[in-house]
């Protein structure tokens, strides 16, 4: 399947997603289009949650506009492989930048699952942590597990610069459907970030 | 905000570059993304000297876009600066971003590809503009009076912020100068 070596172990994108969010308490998630805010919305909807209904490829420029402007929260940013090589160049805005409470998980599993899972141009030859480092995000790795991957997301919290976790995942579809209602899901999530009351 | 308001010939109303300035901070826009354009050279040099802004370059306009939709809607009030090119490549983020979710996204166009144009390739870029801008039924408005900037732009701003829709403020060669073919 790849040609890389890797020893990191393929999980499951649910999985995972209902790991991190069981953490959670304030905490802003960003979850990119298609499948990735499909699990996040499985794993149990918060306010906190925003749900991308398009804009492919802009989870983490979206959470980056949100960790400059709540610097005391965390903000968590979840994005497909597929995504992420749409906006690359987005990793060096954010390395500049460098919000030290900002987290990006990279789901990669080398394919465009929700269109046939077709594989993207990157599959078993670009390392996207290796791309996250040459563009100046010293803080990013692979998890090699699921332990790891806690551990990460738990070292994340306390980092002085923004963490980048790569996870290999499978090639299984996402559980559940976002509502796609975006004005809702827009007002729930300032409601959640503390800008808004609902009506 | 008083403090910040000096009387120097670069950022007070007597410029155009000046009166934007002046009326992002009036409107409280503090973060300024931007892709560049000549036209645009003072006025990001202004901005990156003003302590009230936060402002930066990105490798694209829709990541820019990106930036100041998740800024928003956590609290913080954002604008985007570019060029025509940049502003064609942004109708995807338009159509499933900034309208559907109803963000009141502000952009500033530095117009190229008309009045004086040296490169058909901007010149064909800059038709394309302003049918994707009426196609999503988007408040647009060119300004090309130095005496229409002040009021076009504060007013534009605080209509995107109340109506929670985006607009774009089209520099027009009239108002800026332009880019010139110089060599």
């Amino acid at each position: 399947m790849t040609s890389t070596q890797r020893n990191t172990k393929v999980m499951n994108r649910f999985e995972l997603t209902q790991r991190l969010v069981s953490t959670l308490k304030d905490e802003a998630v960003i979850g990119g289009i298609g499948n990735t805010n499909f699990d996040l919305w499985a794993a149990g909807h918060r306010p906190e949650n925003f749900y991308m209904l398009g804009s492919m490829g802009l989870a983490f420029p979206i959470a980056l506009g949100v960790a400059l402007a709540q610097p005391k929260r965390r903000v968590f940013a979840l994005e497909g492989d597929g995504s992420l090589l749409m906006q690359l160049g987005c990793l060096s805005t954010i390395a500049t930048l460098a919000p030290k409470n900002l987290t990006m998980v990279v789901m990669d599993n080398g394919i465009y699952q929700i269109t046939g899972s077709q594989p993207t141009p990157a599959a078993g030859h670009t390392d996207i942590v290796a791309v996250a480092l040459a563009s100046g995000l010293a803080n990013s790795s692979w998890a090699a597990d699921e332990d790891d991957f806690e551990r990460l997301i738990e070292q994340s919290k306390s980092a002085s610069s923004p963490t980048l976790i790569g996870v290999r995942i499978d090639d299984k579809p996402g559980t559940g459907t976002t509502r796609r209602d975006p004005v809702q899901i827009r007002e729930r999530f300032m409601h959640g970030m503390g800008v808004r009351q609902l009506l | 905000m008083a403090a910040a308001e000096q009387a120097s010939p670069q950022t007070s109303g007597t410029t155009w570059h000046g009166i934007v300035l002046q009326t992002l901070k009036r409107n409280e826009i503090k973060l300024v993304p931007y892709v560049p354009d000549r036209v645009l050279t003072t006025l990001i040099k202004n901005l990156h000297a003003d302590p009230y802004f936060t402002t930066f370059p990105t490798a694209r306009e829709e990541e820019a876009v990106g930036i100041v939709s998740g800024a928003w809607m956590a609290g913080m009030r954002g604008a985007v600066l570019m060029q025509t090119s940049g502003f064609a490549t942004l109708a995807n983020v338009l159509a499933s971003l900034a309208v559907p979710y109803q963000i009141p996204l502000i952009m500033f166009v530095s117009e190229r590809g008309t009045l004086g144009e040296f490169n058909y390739g901007q010149a064909l870029v800059c038709r394309t503009m302003r049918p994707v801008l009426d196609s999503l039924a988007m408040e647009h408005h060119t300004i090309t009076r130095l005496d229409e900037l002040e009021f076009i732009a504060d007013r534009s701003i605080k209509q995107a912020v109340t109506t929670q829709a985006p607009v774009a403020l089209i520099l027009s060669p009239l108002l800026t100068g332009g880019k010139t073919f110089d060599k």
